[in-house]
């Protein structure tokens, strides 16, 4: 077997696994996935810029934040039926990734991560400011009614983890493609060695813009469907702390693999899940296996798996 | 006399702060020669190379190549246009093995499909005698071999002109034979700039030799006439040819 079609076995096969995975687990497990595969979908895209370009962000929140009130926004004051918000959600999230990606790309390496740090505290700072539309930290809740598509009932179990398995599939399979792409290994050479990828000719600043935006829009998406699938839309998203969130997912699960985001987010989540139910220091116990990790996985999960046994992981 | 030259620079000159670089350097390269680039350390030379590929901003003057004035254009705009460059200090991409670091060389200068690109990868890293590692990571390699890699990069880009900022430092004895060899292969099809210390190599190699002192251009001629002048013993050969 090829390494081609290992890849394209793996995606599938995960794919197909979280297919399964909804008749197979019991409910409160598959609505913990449903939320997994959202969140996993904004680490991708962070994962795309982190892991992929090589460039920190900070301030991914603000692209999350973005599609979630695009659409959260779009849909509580304007009516706005689920596709048109959907869009709304990617629209808010392409025109705040572009217009940070021009300003912020002018600086590198520490700049840029205060400089997108700098942008996401001032979206966060917007939010609570238009309070009177955004109801600001309180947030504000969408209608069980108006988040259905035809007949498909989004708040139901099963409508909620399928559009989930949607989103996160279709964003899976497009890093797939993007990374093994000629556009993906420009992206690489980038984060080996910037100077020498320009000085063969990439024309680096664009490629950078690029994956900022994709990046950004991924993470939109990810925000949109949050807000869809759950609900509810507050400031809380907009917040450093969702900025670094993403980062972690990352780090753990393995930054530049395409399956490290998934990993990552399903490992966290279920550190703070069964580490809360055990004692109410719960942020010490993942703060430990945090350090653990970092200390004897500094690859991250699927990292490690890659340098040791599967050299051929994307 | 126009299409003899493949690149001109007019009163090239760059300054740091108040500190003068490169003065205004009127130089010229001949289509398919080796020129070499000499000068004792800090006579300006990397800069001068600098400006050619646009790594460095010119303070003034003007750069044509191949007869297009390329003087604002962004270094990779003049890579696109047939430019290759390879550092003073070794720049691969070390996480990423040595195929596909000549991949990547290649793929912005070869619009060719992906088979054939790695056909053509696998005939550079034959010729520069690296195909049985090509599935080694760049970092892995030993100095000398990563060296040679970057001039691999070079190679497949089938630049019109190939400007090597001291490539054989650090090199062994036997890899900088390698080394002559190989830029003696390339003699007529490309346009070489070689910036060297190594006094062997440019002798052997160049047709062409400019020395550069003190950020101006002292003398420009054959490798006999360079040994022959006066001057640039002075300033350079009489210190270091015994080295």
């Amino acid at each position: 077997m090829n390494d081609e079609l290992r890849v394209y076995g793996l995606h599938a096969g995960i794919v197909g696994l979280l297919l399964i995975s909804y008749f197979v687990l019991p409910e409160y497990h598959s609505g913990n996935l449903a939320r997994i595969m959202v969140l996993a979908v904004y680490a991708m895209g962070y994962n795309l810029l982190f892991g992929y370009t090589g460039l920190l962000s900070l301030g991914h929140a603000l692209f999350f934040s973005s599609g979630m009130y695009g659409l959260g926004l779009a849909m509580y004051h304007m009516d706005f039926a689920v596709p048109s918000g959907i869009l709304m959600g990617l629209l808010a999230a392409l025109i705040t990734s572009t217009v940070v990606g021009f300003l912020a790309l002018r600086t590198s390496g520490v700049a840029f991560m205060i400089v997108t740090l700098m942008f996401a505290q001032a979206g966060y700072l917007t939010v609570l400011y238009f309070g009177e539309f955004t109801r600001g930290d309180e947030g504000f809740v969408l209608q069980q009614s108006e988040r259905v598509i035809g007949s498909l009932d989004l708040t139901s179990p099963a409508g909620r983890y399928f559009a989930a398995l949607l989103l996160f599939a279709i964003c899976f399979f497009l890093i797939m493609y993007i990374v093994r792409s000629g556009f993906g290994l420009a992206l690489i050479a980038i984060r080996e060695n910037e100077e020498r990828a320009k000085m063969l000719g990439y024309d680096v600043v664009t490629l950078k813009l690029k994956a900022v935006v994709i990046s950004g829009v991924m993470s939109g998406a990810a925000g949109a469907a949050y807000a869809l699938l759950f609900g509810y839309a507050g400031a809380t998203f907009a917040t450093v702390q969702y900025s670094i969130f993403p980062l972690l997912w990352v780090l753990l699960g393995g930054a530049g693999v395409t399956i490290g985001p998934l990993i990552g987010t399903i490992f966290m989540f279920y550190l703070i899940d069964y580490s809360s139910s055990l004692t109410m220091a719960y942020m010490l116990v993942a703060g430990v296996v945090l350090v653990l990790l970092t200390l004897y996985a500094p690859q991250g999960l699927a990292g490690e798996l890659r340098r040791s046994y599967f050299k051929w992981l994307p | 006399m126009a299409s003899m030259s493949i690149l001109e620079t007019k009163g090239l000159t760059k300054t740091f702060g108040g500190l003068s670089a490169n003065t205004n350097i009127d130089f010229s390269l001949t289509r398919g020669k080796i020129t070499a680039l000499i000068g004792p350390n800090g006579a300006g030379k990397s800069t001068f190379v600098g400006m050619l590929s646009g790594r460095i901003t010119a303070t003034a003057g003007s750069v044509h190549f191949d007869g297009v004035d390329i003087s604002n254009l962004p270094a990779f705009k003049r890579i696109g246009m047939g430019i290759a460059y390879t550092f003073q200090i070794t720049s691969i991409f070390p996480g990423l093995t040595v195929q596909r670091n000549v991949e990547l060389a290649a793929r912005r200068a070869l619009s060719l499909p992906k088979s054939e690109i790695l056909d053509a990868v696998d005939e550079v890293l034959q010729r520069v005698d690296l195909l049985d590692r090509k599935d080694q990571k760049a970092a892995d390699l030993s100095y000398g071999h990563q060296r040679i890699l970057e001039i691999a990069m070079g190679l497949i880009q089938k630049p019109k002109l190939f400007i090597l900022d001291e490539p054989t430092q650090g090199l062994a004895d036997a890899e900088v034979e390698q080394f002559i060899e190989l830029i003696n292969s390339l003699a007529g099809k490309s346009t070489i700039l070689l910036i060297e210390h190594n006094m062997d190599v440019v002798m052997r190699a160049a047709d062409h030799i400019a020395v550069l002192n003190f950020g101006e251009l002292l003398a420009e001629g054959t490798p006999k006439e360079i040994q022959e002048n006066k001057e640039v013993q002075n300033a350079y050969l009489g210190k270091t040819t015994d080295a």
